[in-house]
């Protein structure tokens, strides 16, 4: 199956065109987040303060980067475990970011949430950081600094390869693509 | 008696550190490329390409090959007729991969309190294993490890009368339970026997063994060839969106142990199996 290019902000008319099992090539801002940052936003948020990004119809890339040799963009950045974020994705939802971007399982809160909210979850290929580095054009540190390969950043990426995991109806590629692979192979 | 400056050891970790977040291992290479021409599915193809790719970029271009560039795991099996001059060799250690993490460009995973938390900052402190062998060298393997596929791992103590086939479903069920999680295809490390701490340490360094080698028992050997099978019957695949390649590699080591036990520890790691190795 041929790759769909995509262009952000996630709309909601656009996360519900995008079908578990779908590869595609993203491009557009997205905000990369993970365990201490996703930490801080719910507890700004709670106390009903700001983020440091608008939330509406936003992107968030589980990934902690390596740091930029010089003349490159960004290090190494592909995705990291996205269950460690499973506490703070309903109430980033919530507020409006609909996308994200990582791998691995997530729990069915998370996907009541999307249900909810049309969420899309993308999987980005865990262990490719090097391949997914040279999409990113453009990063910019917006936020948590002292956070180092956490700290939140601002990116442009274009081409980004992805395949939708887990789509705004709940579909999971994680039991069809097993489920699909295990009745082939079984025949 | 023979004598090494920890200096050397410092400037040997530092070169293995980024090495072995640069350069992935050429067995671990064809593993994948091996894998690659036996899988069918699309999307499965396409994973494994681009996971060929990634390793090929960070090869030429001497970048890591994955952003979690890990926590300095570093093996020392020193000869027991040299002795260390110059310093601290612990201190020796940390110094080399703090240098290596620093001008390798290598992300800072380590934090100071388990609990607590607070990145240290520099990677450090490694974890430091020794042995004590024979002769007037010191052979150091550093093993960069990510924690999105150590976080999968899982030790158990069997009775002995779970026998083989309590070991053989545990490993299934280890696999199975780490699903997508650990960047599949994974490689996995199985120790059985010893201690409970000392089978944690075997399924690590069995990690660190090549994966096309064998272990010499031939009873374990065709253990593991029959677990990587059965491993591959899953249908996980590549990142765990289904396929066959749901492993490339199981290392088994062993241990004698107590009458009254039989530990068993499955350490799990991804595609991005690392590992240099220098002889001093």
């Amino acid at each position: 199956m041929a790759e769909r290019k995509i262009t952000l902000p996630l709309t909601e008319k656009l996360a519900k065109t995008l079908h578990a099992g779908d590869r595609v090539l993203l491009t557009g801002t997205i905000y990369t987040s993970r365990d201490a940052g996703h930490k801080r936003m719910c507890e700004s948020l709670a106390k009903g303060e700001e983020i440091p990004f608008d939330p509406k119809d936003a992107t968030i890339y589980y990934v902690g980067p390596t740091p930029a040799k010089p003349g490159q963009v960004i290090g190494s950045a592909g995705p990291t475990t996205s269950g460690r974020m499973d506490a703070y994705a309903p109430t980033m939802m919530s507020v409006g970011a609909r996308g994200m971007i990582g791998k691995g399982a997530r729990l069915p809160e998370v996907i009541d949430a999307m249900k909810k909210y049309s969420g899309v979850y993308f999987g980005a290929i865990g262990g490719a950081g090097a391949l997914l580095a040279k999409c990113i054009k453009k990063a910019e540190l917006i936020a948590f600094e002292d956070l180092g390969a956490e700290a939140l950043r601002k990116l442009y990426v274009e081409d980004m390869p992805l395949v939708v995991i887990i789509d705004s109806e709940g579909n999971n590629l994680y039991e069809e693509g097993r489920a699909e692979y295990l009745k082939e192979h079984n025949k | 008696m023979r004598e090494i400056e920890v200096s050397k050891i410092t400037d040997v970790v530092e070169k293995l550190c980024i090495d072995a977040n640069e350069h992935l291992p050429e067995d671990v290479k064809c593993a994948i490329k091996d894998c690659r021409a036996c899988e069918d599915g699309e999307i499965a193809k396409g994973i494994l390409d681009n996971i060929i790719e990634n390793f090929e970029i960070a090869d030429r271009e001497c970048v890591p090959i994955c952003q979690d560039t890990g926590m300095a795991c570093v093996f020392l099996e020193i000869g027991q007729d040299v002795h260390f001059v110059g310093g601290d060799l612990s201190d020796a250690i940390n110094e080399g991969v703090r240098r290596g993490y620093d001008k390798g460009y290598l992300r800072k995973s380590v934090v100071k309190d388990p609990v607590r938390r607070g990145n240290t900052g520099d990677n450090t402190p490694a974890m430091i294993y020794t042995e004590i062998v024979p002769g007037d060298s010191v052979k150091i393997t550093v093993g960069p490890k990510g924690f999105g596929s150590e976080n999968m791992s899982a030790i158990r103590m069997f009775k002995p009368s779970h026998g083989l086939q309590g070991i053989k479903d545990f490993i299934i069920e280890t696999v199975e339970t780490a699903g997508p999680n650990p960047c599949p295809p994974m490689v996995v490390g199985v120790g059985i026997g010893g201690t409970f701490d000392k089978a944690a340490l075997l399924a690590k360094k069995a990690l660190m063994r090549p994966l096309d080698s064998s272990n010499p028992d031939p009873f374990y050997a065709d253990l593991e060839k029959e677990m990587l099978e059965k491993i591959n019957e899953l249908g996980i695949g590549p990142q765990g969106f289904g396929g066959k390649t749901t492993a490339i590699g199981l290392n088994i080591e062993t241990l004698p142990t107590h009458i009254a036990g039989m530990p068993c520890a499955i350490n799990i790691n991804c595609h991005v199996t690392r590992h240099k190795t220098e002889v001093i």
